[in-house]
């Protein structure tokens, strides 16, 4: 991509954006799309989030445990420095970017599938705002899901290295419980929590914007939802370093 | 009635369609009729306002469908009915959601209607045992009649159809043109055919307009098309062997 032309898709995706966000047409069949959103998008996630946090969660605890084996630090350091490093950034930062790689991409190939074959022409024919009766329920129900994705992700998160602790028994399962909740900060949920919204917004409505504008055959989606994992892992990681020094700056 | 005044539509400075002037009148089925690449699709497009044309008027009943604000075009699309070259049915529904998508979106009738109403348009296509069905499970012909009768939900003015035939076998291209030519006349549309079909030409084209190169060449009606001297028609007419030899047969008949 050219700097004219990632500058023209920042203008498209603004001009869209403005088309999604608005009152829908019909309110029960905004909610009937939200309702599907929330089961395809975020309720079928459900088992990626766990089964990844909970290995990575488990690989979090096994590496600070074998790297941060020294007497002048407790055992417990194991558990609160694992459980920081997944409330603050795997459970929100990290998770989002696999979560960019499994709903952006169907957002982008539904979409754009949808565009190639003419149904969002069909729409538009009708007299529906098609943006706004596709993308908007995508956007609202992932981002109003997301909230229940970092707990799961959390709670699977701390919950692998419980049992790396009760396999491998260093640290004990006694002290690992105490570091996790050592020094705890209620606020670091709240701001994982937000911050992963956010990303959700991202996450959906940078796919979205993929779909909506492909132009071509199946090679072109292909390319759309490629393009959107790529351009949404950019977006997160960078969007998360402006919000984390915002907020805990 | 549509009236096209002046029509231009250039893409990056190349000129496609050039100074088309034309009119669709109500109860009758208008077909565009040209080579592919000739610009037909597009003046299509052009008419129902999937694109911008560069200069020139489109006139439903009066109204400057160019000038128009985005809300009064969707109200205007409301009269408008279209049939997608590959149908454009919505996967995720069947086909009796598909026909009632429209009614939900725009008709205040209550649920109970809404649902007779889309029953009444698939029989109308003879498709009320496929309501079941998704997309996927029917075959092009039956999602070309769901098209229509997705088309017709709404009661719309006008009906656009963009190569209705592409795909089918001669039988049931003939079963959807005869559907567009009774529905045309039993609801009284202003309904405006893109194909290159010329069994539908000679079927239902109660008016003719032959494109060529962006420009409209020809403009008559079905049975003047067999014996036309404008040259760039009669290469596209006979182009197929069957119609040659029918011109053929009639010339030895005199």
């Amino acid at each position: 991509m050219s700097f004219i032309s990632s500058i023209e898709s920042v203008g498209e995706y603004a001009l869209l954006m403005k088309k999604v966000l608005t009152i829908p047409d019909r309110m029960n069949e905004f909610l009937k799309e939200f309702i599907k959103g929330v089961f395809f998008l975020g309720v079928n996630s459900i088992w990626i989030v766990v089964i990844i946090s909970f290995f990575i969660g488990a690989v979090i605890v096994l590496q600070i445990a074998l790297n941060i084996d020294s007497p002048m630090l407790p055992r417990f350091t194991v558990g609160m420095v694992s459980r920081e490093i997944i409330l603050l950034e795997f459970s929100s930062s990290i998770m989002c970017l696999i979560l960019a790689g499994k709903v952006g991409s169907n957002i982008a190939s539904e979409i754009g599938t949808m565009r190639i074959t003419e149904q969002i022409d069909a729409l538009d024919i009708m007299g529906v705002n098609s943006a706004n009766y596709l993308i908007l329920p995508k956007i609202a129900s992932f981002v109003a899901f997301m909230p229940v994705l970092v707990v799961f992700s959390m709670f699977t998160g701390l919950l692998g290295g419980y049992v790396i602790c009760l396999i491998l028994g260093t640290p004990s399962v006694e002290t690992y419980v105490y570091g996790i909740q050592a020094f705890f900060r209620e606020s670091f949920i709240w701001y994982s929590i937000f911050k992963s919204m956010l990303f959700g917004f991202i996450i959906a409505s940078v796919a979205a914007y993929f779909g909506y504008t492909a132009k071509g055959g199946a090679l072109e989606v292909g390319q759309a939802s490629t393009n959107s994992v790529v351009v949404n892992s950019v977006l997160i990681l960078a969007s998360g370093l402006v919000f984390t020094q915002l907020v805990l700056g | 009635m549509i009236e096209v005044k002046n029509l231009r539509k250039e893409f990056d400075g190349e000129v496609v369609l050039n100074n088309i002037n034309a009119s669709f009148q109500n109860g009758m089925v208008n077909m565009i009729i040209g080579k592919s690449g000739s610009g037909k699709t597009v003046l299509l497009k052009c008419l129902v306002g999937l694109l911008s044309p560069t200069s020139g008027e489109i006139r439903y009943d009066g109204r400057n469908f160019v000038g128009l604000k985005s809300k009064e075009v969707s109200r205007l699309r409301r009269d408008i009915g279209m049939l997608f070259q590959g149908a454009a049915l919505f996967d995720s529904r069947t086909v009796l959601e598909n026909v009632m998508f429209p009614l939900d979106m725009f008709s205040r009738k209550n649920r109970r209607e809404r649902k007779k109403r889309a029953e009444f348009c698939l029989e109308r296509v003879n498709l009320l045992d496929a309501v079941n069905l998704y997309p996927s499970e029917i075959s092009g012909g039956m999602k070309k009649r769901v098209a229509i009768a997705r088309a017709i939900a709404l009661n719309p003015k006008y009906l656009f159809c963009d190569e209705p035939n592409s795909g089918l076998d001669p039988k049931t291209s003939q079963l959807i043109d005869e559907l567009i030519y009774d529905l045309t006349k039993d609801f009284s549309m202003t309904t405006i055919v893109v194909s290159h079909d010329m069994n539908s030409v000679i079927n239902i084209g109660d008016k003719v307009i032959f494109i060529n190169e962006g420009v409209k060449e020809w403009e008559g009606n079905k049975s003047e098309v067999m014996g036309t001297d404008n040259e760039k028609l009669n290469d596209f007419v006979f182009a197929s062997d069957l119609f040659k030899k029918i011109k053929e047969a009639e010339e030895e008949k005199g």
